[in-house]
């Protein structure tokens, strides 16, 4: 227990397609956040910001640069780039900062503005970089994540409806969320209209890219008693492992995953590993987890991702999903926020984004999303190249 | 008229063997890793500090490890036709390199006509063509 940091701030920027400067909506939510925890910008000692790429130099520097706009007052300033992981390790760096004495109280920031349409390789004849080549050959993002969720479809006996059961309880999730960028309750029907994009995947079972930001203010345990919240939400883990070596799992964007031929596949796979490590942290068990916020990129990645967690066995979460156990009120919500079905994906802020929710949540200050009694919740997600993270928070 | 020259699009990624094709992997001199595409410089084994490789042939079948297709036309570097044909793509486990291998299937194949499990063997066809040469690739077939 000696790990815990307290969150005594959280806020956001409505997720959307607005258009304007990233900094905007990382300032709107650290003044949220600051607000929130009822401590002065002065306070704050350490600024930790998650970096904005595609945004120019500002962007590599997020973390001055929210620092800046907040108003330069001498703090210490990081910035940390792990690809979707990017806001949990700029919180493990606040985290660790904290827990060697350094500073008492930290900001942590993401936010991103998107550009419009897909996004592709940069151009040239590059068959040295393994991005351009499977681009070259017409491997697309969601050709991933349609062959995961293809895979599931063979071995668990899992059926397009219930990649659609998905999509349809994070849409009725969301659907109140004031900081989601979709909020229309989808039915079978929408989803069997959609356009396939890649088999067994639909349009709209494939998420979005978004704007939005996300900020946290954590401290010691001892500044937050001082200030009489001792009984705020904490960060009891925060798990951000690489794969081990061979990864059996086909990973975007390699052509062709490593040889378990030499060396022996590890009994873990990359996503399942994640909460492991984060799990031993905290010191519970998956069964004492109340919530999760999990990275859907496609409706059917959460069902990996409840299986990776340990809510369920392997090929069990369809089977949750039909019963209804996922939603709010269910024996294990998932994604009470929405999700990136309802989000949108805003790299730097999303992580992020998963700590604010489960942070109301525990709360008990979600309104029509509440899942009640939530005291554990856990967050799950995954970037390119060997990035991802978990995070408990616990109350 | 005769026929425009047929040229590798990736070159040194595989052989141009039109009957039996292979993919040309490394392997390890040290520890016996396969790597695909090749690795030259450095083992990426944790327990291996080797920098010293052979070019290798790929075993030519495997079996699907899962499918999906593109119903929609990926952006550049692809090359598609006008107008687009959707095509089906294939991550096939070869079974003595113990690894995975993206690559489309050839046309006439749907993705649900085939199954997890199921035996795939190596062929090459074209990419795309040009003025000068159609630019060849490995694809995945139904084992016969």
């Amino acid at each position: 227990m000696g790990k815990e940091i307290a969150i005594l701030g959280v806020g956001m920027h409505p997720w959307g397609k607005w258009g304007r400067n990233f900094v905007e909506y990382g300032l709107h939510a650290a003044r949220a956040a600051i607000a929130d925890a009822g401590v002065r910008w002065q306070d704050i000692r350490f600024v930790s910001g998650a970096a904005t790429m595609r945004c120019g130099y500002p962007g590599y520097v997020a973390g001055a640069t929210f620092a800046q706009a907040l108003g330069w007052q001498g703090a210490e300033v990081n910035t940390s780039y792990a690809a979707c992981a990017s806001g949990s390790q700029a919180l493990a760096a606040a985290r660790a900062k904290i827990l060697a004495g350094e500073c008492e109280v930290a900001l942590v920031v993401g936010a991103d503005t998107t550009p419009k349409g897909f996004l592709a390789p940069a151009k040239g004849y590059r068959p040295d970089d393994p991005d351009w080549v499977r681009f070259l050959i017409g491997i697309t993002n969601p050709s991933y994540f349609a062959l995961y969720a293809r895979r599931r479809m063979d071995l668990y006996g899992d059926t397009e409806d219930d990649f659609g059961l998905v999509k349809i309880k994070n849409s009725e999730h969301g659907f109140t969320n004031p900081n989601a960028r979709y909020r229309k309750k989808f039915t079978m029907d929408d989803v069997h209209a959609s356009p396939m994009v890649a088999h067994p995947l639909r349009l709209l079972q494939i998420c979005a890219t978004s704007d939005g930001g996300a900020a946290l203010v954590v401290s010691s345990l001892d500044y937050a008693r001082r200030i009489g919240r001792g009984d705020a939400v904490r960060v009891a883990a925060v798990s951000t492992v690489t794969p081990t070596f061979a990864n059996e799992v086909l990973e975007m964007p390699d052509i062709a995953t490593d040889s378990a031929a030499a060396a022996a596949i590890e009994t873990h796979r990359f996503r399942a590993s994640l909460p492991v490590k984060a799990y031993e942290e905290a010191g519970i068990s998956p069964r004492d987890v109340d919530v999760a916020e999990v990275y859907d990129l496609s409706s059917a990645l959460e069902l990996d991702w409840m299986e990776d967690l340990q809510l369920c066995g392997r090929g069990e979460a369809a089977s949750l999903v039909r019963a209804g156990e996922t939603r709010i009120g269910g024996r294990i919500p998932v994604n009470p926020s929405g999700g990136l079905a309802c989000f949108g994906e805003a790299v730097p802020a999303q992580a992020l984004a998963q700590v604010c929710e489960l942070t109301w949540q525990l709360r008990g200050a979600c309104a029509e999303r509440q899942v009640e009694g939530a005291r554990v919740g856990v967050t799950a997600n995954q970037g390119l190249f060997g990035h991802g993270s978990s995070v408990i928070v616990t109350r | 008229m005769t026929a425009k020259p047929r040229v590798a699009a990736l070159e040194g990624w595989f052989t141009l063997d039109e009957h039996e094709p292979r993919l040309l992997g490394s392997r390890c001199r040290q520890c016996g890793t396969c790597y695909f595409p090749k690795q030259t410089t450095y083992c990426r084994n944790p327990a291996c500090d080797s920098t010293e490789f052979d070019e290798v042939p790929l075993s030519r079948r495997g079996r699907v490890w899962s499918c999906t297709n593109a119903e929609y036309k990926p952006p550049e570097p692809y090359v598609a036709a006008e107008p687009f044909e959707p095509f089906t793509i294939a991550a096939v486990e070869l079974e003595a390199e113990r690894m995975v291998v993206l690559g489309q299937v050839v046309t006439g194949v749907s993705v649900t006509d085939l199954r997890v499990g199921q035996e795939m063997e190596l062929v090459l066809d074209t990419l795309y063509g040009d003025a000068e040469s159609d630019k060849l690739i490995w694809k995945w077939k139904p084992a016969g």
